[in-house]
């Protein structure tokens, strides 16, 4: 906290750091699963291991937020049911995460557009008032790291080589166009989260300085910069097929055994 | 009749329970040990994780738990991100073990060393290995592939 001595903040509504929480942790959720896909498919021996390595990273960070949203809601259920007894409408994704994996040029593309997002979100919480959540993102970040240069590194490989790689990677930026902007679309009552100090920014500050962090990176490349997200307040809801086909995947094991651990 | 106990006791038997994925190193040896209270009734112990996702942790537990029985106290062990655990946290002799073993230790990728010859000649072959804090290389002096600890 640097803006303001904590006497100076009311504290954020229950419901609005619930929704913090639940929408960070089912993004990394939803895209640690999806990523994880590649496990055993991937197009080199080295990215099987990467791409696993990376989503059981992403998991591992949404256990953690689960967690910290079960205190937080405090209604009896521990963070495996929050993660598995929804029904897919129950879910509070960025919308980017509900396309498929697609092929490899999709989980580029999808994986440079939220990775580069998710670490201006973190940034913002680098000094949050919610001492448990500025712990973990301290811990988080520092992992992260090694995701963008991983993510960045292949975004360059293929956009610059001409042809199928580059075309495909083309095709996948435009399908994902109107939801790229989805991650961090304004939170209902993020006012509260503002004025509790437990984010430094509001969602449309957020957006800019993400724009600002891949404008360079995309001019470079010369590839498209996203356009603004076609429908703010439905960044998080109406989720797609894919996604339910997904939710069907990952919820399996738990619909056959309730009480399997991680 | 109690065992004498104190932290250095219990820091010493901390110092015998091996990391379960490189067994070569121990907690100590790792710098995940942040606190270590002795009360008259309980010993409690702050672990760090060294990744988010260390599938470890339930392990280590365990077996902090059992390597503290003996003291006869109840014995509390709990992880926790207040304070990061960092790479330089490991010991100079977790860093020289972890060399024996064929790990290079944490270091920036210009000072990277095979940990079988010694060459600076060495590729980095994938930034992620068959665990989160690993890292794989290629020494091209010995023609030996080997294993580095992520700097984090």
């Amino acid at each position: 906290m640097t803006t303001a001595a904590a006497s100076d903040l009311v504290p954020a509504t229950p419901n609005a750091l619930a929704l913090l929480l639940l929408a960070m942790a089912d993004d990394e959720f939803v895209i640690g699963f999806s990523d994880s896909e590649w496990t055993g498919i991937a197009p080199l021996l080295e990215e099987d291991v990467a791409m696993s390595s990376i989503a059981q990273d992403e998991l591992a960070h949404a256990q953690a937020l689960f967690r910290l949203l079960a205190d937080v809601v405090d209604d009896g259920r521990d963070a495996d049911a929050i993660a598995y007894d929804r029904p897919a409408d129950g879910y509070f994704h960025a919308r980017l995460l509900d396309h498929a994996r697609g092929d490899w040029a999709q989980t580029i593309a999808r994986r440079f557009l939220y990775e580069t997002a998710d670490a201006v979100r973190l940034e913002a919480l680098a000094g949050s008032s919610y001492l448990p959540l500025r712990d973990l993102v301290g811990k988080i970040r520092r992992e992260e790291r090694y995701h963008a240069m991983h993510i960045t590194a292949w975004l360059e490989r293929l956009a610059s080589t001409a042809g199928e790689p580059r075309n495909r990677l083309l095709a996948a930026l435009d399908r994902l166009a109107l939801d790229a902007a989805t991650v961090l679309a304004p939170l209902p009552d993020e006012l509260s989260l503002l004025m509790a100090g437990v984010v430094d920014a509001p969602g449309s500050d957020l957006d800019a300085r993400w724009r600002a962090a891949i404008a360079p990176v995309l001019a470079r490349l010369k590839l498209p910069m996203p356009p603004p997200a076609a429908d703010p307040p439905r960044a998080r809801t109406d989720h797609s097929d894919a996604f339910r086909w997904l939710h069907g995947e990952f919820t399996s094991v738990r619909r056959l055994d309730p009480r399997a651990a991680w | 009749m109690i065992a004498f106990v104190d932290e250095s006791a219990v820091r010493a038997a901390l110092a015998e329970v091996p990391d379960p994925e490189i067994p070569v190193v121990s907690v100590v040896d790792l710098g995940m040990v942040e606190s270590v209270e002795v009360a008259p009734d309980a010993i409690r112990v702050e672990l760090l994780p060294t990744f988010v996702g260390c599938p470890a942790l339930d392990v280590i537990r365990e077996a902090v738990e059992q390597r503290l029985a003996g003291f006869g106290r109840a014995v509390g062990v709990s992880f926790g991100y207040r304070v990061p655990w960092t790479s330089d946290r490991i010991t100079a002799v977790g860093r020289e073990r972890l060399r024996a073993a064929g790990f290079a230790p944490p270091d920036d990728p210009a000072a990277m060393r095979c940990p079988y010859c010694g060459s600076g000649e060495v590729a980095l072959d994938n930034l992620f290995g068959p665990t989160q804090c690993r890292s794989l290389h290629y020494c091209r002096a010995c023609r030996q592939p080997f294993e580095s600890f992520k700097p984090v």
